[in-house]
């Protein structure tokens, strides 16, 4: 089992005539994702990668029965892609864009509110299950199909991680991108609890990094619930160069939260084991999961 | 894109919303015609940096005559202003604002900001401004009262009339407060702002609010959407090297160790300069590869790294992704190693897409690179070689 996508999913590409979206749609073909159609308003009725190209989200859900979608759409014209695919009811919209202006990401959350569709990003690498489904721009080789769930909020990091999962002799069951950004849609939280459900996932790694609050969400999450699997987190940024600051605001609506060591400390209270460092997160998630085997 | 005072003022003023009248300096003698100019006897002299604090670090004077201002302005044009917001380092003074010192019969202190957490436009008060308010916060002598905003919709009427009453406002002044925040918050949507604080807002004996002192900051992602803004970043005191780097499409930012670190990733870079610590070295700088970085724009970077003396030794982290494969930034770092005379250790750890590719690469260029298989022997040896222990 996986989460959030399976063998079953169809999936469209917003923007994909362009060359982002022409690249990966390609290259996720190769992998086996089943790509079944594209948005690009104002060439609907054409064909692009041998796949019918449509002007509307909700046109190409009808046609092709698509029940995700991810946007390779330019900052400029992403948010308003995103919610057209929310509107449209997509049940699972994957956004790989970076750099979508944070007032833009205002609105969408603001759609994502009255609907169900789960938003993944932007600024996501995006979602793989090894064998099964990849909808990303990650570069794959080192993954393996097994039962570890990783959530980041860092692509890079990522792939070290599932590099360092494989390395250890476990395999991954699927690896969630939830997005760099400050504003975006799935949260750690809710990431966590997705994995939490997943029969088929056996251990938990959690990436977070300094900024916002997200991790400490995802403590009061787990301390309430206590899973029953190993949850091991990782938080880089404890030695971040200090930015220049200006105006006071920015320290009242951050807090302490935005801490690396705040993070650590909410997490390990809540019974995540802490990954030593950057470079024993495989041997950590190992230990955890054969010491609860 | 952080804003001057000066340019935010400008920005507000054009809005509609009341500013000091003033103008800016960039020698003495300007600052002296300013002055002149301005034909009062209470003068403010203002440090134009991006950083706040200046007013406790000696970086904002008010004096009472043109010569007086021009004795400031000389004290404060190309000093370094050190400020609790500037970290030791300090920033350079380019420019002083000089401007009509508002005697206020009231201060106070608003700002709009994105609160990320909770997704929403949020407008802070609070009813006596002074730039020691987070300290006055914390003891609980004064605090801050909260309105949303959303996502930049215009706020009821009786909110408003709330708000000014919980600030202190007496009823004669809620008309025009009311206006105060609707011209704010449309200047905050326009310009796809995520700051603006005007800290202290005062209110003068005709009833009018005026901004004395402005903060802005613009969201860099939208800025494709401002090129009048963009413009801006020309007039920009702003660290050299570092606008260099955003041009080139690389996160960098300034620190104080001997280890030139380049990484592909925040996140991974992040965990590379908590590694580097560990293994009690430490960073001269942190330069993020964006994805959409060309090799030349990378040469670039590493140029920057090795014509900085401070570095030691030049430390490359990357695991390369879909998008930024290994071998971009194998060209960058072999073009920019070829074109320097410089001979510097380069501790290289890469992993994930076209790492193999990228060896041959840097064979082609015929640089010597120290070549790790992992990331935790690459940060010891260049901390190791930082330190100049041979390798």
């Amino acid at each position: 089992m996986t989460i959030l996508v399976d063998q079953n999913t169809r999936v469209i590409c917003q923007g994909m005539t362009g060359w982002a979206g022409t690249h990966y749609s390609a290259a996720m073909m190769e992998y086996g994702t089943r790509i079944v159609g594209g948005v690009t308003p104002g060439k609907g009725g054409t064909y692009h990668l041998n796949l019918p190209v449509f002007d509307e989200v909700a046109e190409a859900m009808k046609e092709t029965g698509a029940n995700a979608s991810m946007i390779f759409v330019p900052p400029e014209n992403a948010a308003a892609a995103m919610i057209e695919a929310i509107e449209a009811g997509m049940p699972l919209v994957v956004a790989l864009t970076e750099r979508v202006p944070v007032q833009d990401m205002l609105r969408v959350r603001a759609a994502l509110k009255q609907s169900s569709t789960v938003l993944v990003g932007p600024n996501s690498q995006g979602i793989l299950s090894p064998g099964v489904c990849k909808i990303g721009v990650m570069a794959t080789g080192s993954e393996r199909k097994g039962h570890v769930g990783i959530l980041s909020r860092s692509a890079s990091l990522t792939s070290e991680v599932i590099a360092q999962v494989s390395a250890a002799g476990l395999g991954q069951s699927t690896t969630v991108g939830i997005g760099g950004d400050a504003i975006h849609g799935l949260s750690m939280r809710d990431c966590m609890e997705l994995f939490l459900a997943d029969q088929d996932t056996r251990g938990v790694i959690a990436i977070g990094e300094i900024g916002g609050s997200e991790e400490q969400e995802l403590a009061e999450f787990l301390a309430g619930i206590k899973p029953e699997i190993p949850v091991v987190g990782l938080v880089v940024g404890r030695y971040a160069p200090t930015e220049r600051r200006m105006g006071h605001a920015g320290a009242f609506a951050q807090s302490a939260a935005s801490d690396a060591g705040n993070k650590i400390s909410a997490l390990k209270d809540a019974g995540v084991i802490i990954a030593k460092s950057p470079h024993l997160v495989g041997e950590t998630i190992r230990e955890a999961m054969a010491a609860a085997a | 894109m952080k804003l001057h005072e000066f340019q935010s003022k400008a920005l507000l003023s054009i809005r509609g919303i009341n500013v000091p009248e003033g103008r800016v300096a960039l020698t003495p003698g300007e600052a002296r015609e300013a002055a002149e100019a301005l034909g009062v006897d209470r003068i403010a002299v203002k440090s134009q940096v991006l950083a706040g604090g200046r007013g406790l670090a000696g970086g904002v004077r008010l004096v009472s005559s043109a010569g007086e201002v021009e004795a400031a302005a000389a004290a404060m044009l190309g000093r370094t202003l050190i400020t609790e917001q500037t970290g030791p380092a300090g920033c350079r003074v380019n420019r002083v604002l000089i401007e009509t010192a508002v005697r206020p019969v009231r201060s106070l202190y608003l700002s709009l900001l994105v609160d990320a957490a909770r997704a929403e436009i949020a407008i802070l008060a609070g009813a006596e401004g002074s730039e020691d308010i987070e300290q006055r916060l914390q003891s609980g002598e004064t605090r801050l009262e909260r309105l949303s905003l959303g996502t930049g919709d215009a706020l009821e009427k009786a909110a408003v009339t709330g708000l000014a009453q919980r600030l202190g406002l007496g009823s004669g002044l809620h008309s025009t407060f009311a206006s105060l925040v609707d011209q704010l918050r449309l200047a905050f949507v326009e310009l796809d702002a995520t700051l603006i604080e005007l800290n202290p807002l005062v209110v003068t004996d005709e009833g009018k609010f005026v901004a004395i002192d402005v903060k802005m900051i613009i969201d860099d992602n939208a800025l494709f959407r401002h090129p009048e803004l963009v413009a801006l970043r020309e007039e920009h005191d702003g660290d050299e090297i570092e606008l260099v780097a955003q041009n080139r499409r690389l996160n960098y930012l300034r620190m104080d160790g001997n280890i030139g670190l380049a990484v592909n990733g925040a996140g991974l870079g992040l965990a590379t300069l908590d590694m580097v610590r560990a293994a009690n070295g430490s960073a001269a700088n942190f330069m993020d590869i964006r994805t959409t970085a060309t090799s030349l724009d990378v040469a670039h970077g590493f140029t920057l790294l090795l014509n900085n003396p401070a570095v030691r030794s030049i430390l490359v982290n990357v695991h390369g992704g879909g998008m930024q494969p290994c071998d971009t930034i194998a060209d960058g770092l072999g073009i920019a190693m070829r074109r320097t005379g410089r001979s510097c250790p380069v501790v290289v750890r890469l992993a994930g897409n076209n790492a193999e590719y990228a060896r041959f690469r840097f064979a082609n260029f015929g640089c010597k690179v120290i070549d790790c298989p992992d990331m935790w022997t690459a940060v010891n040896r260049a901390v190791s070689a930082a330190h100049g222990e041979r390798s």
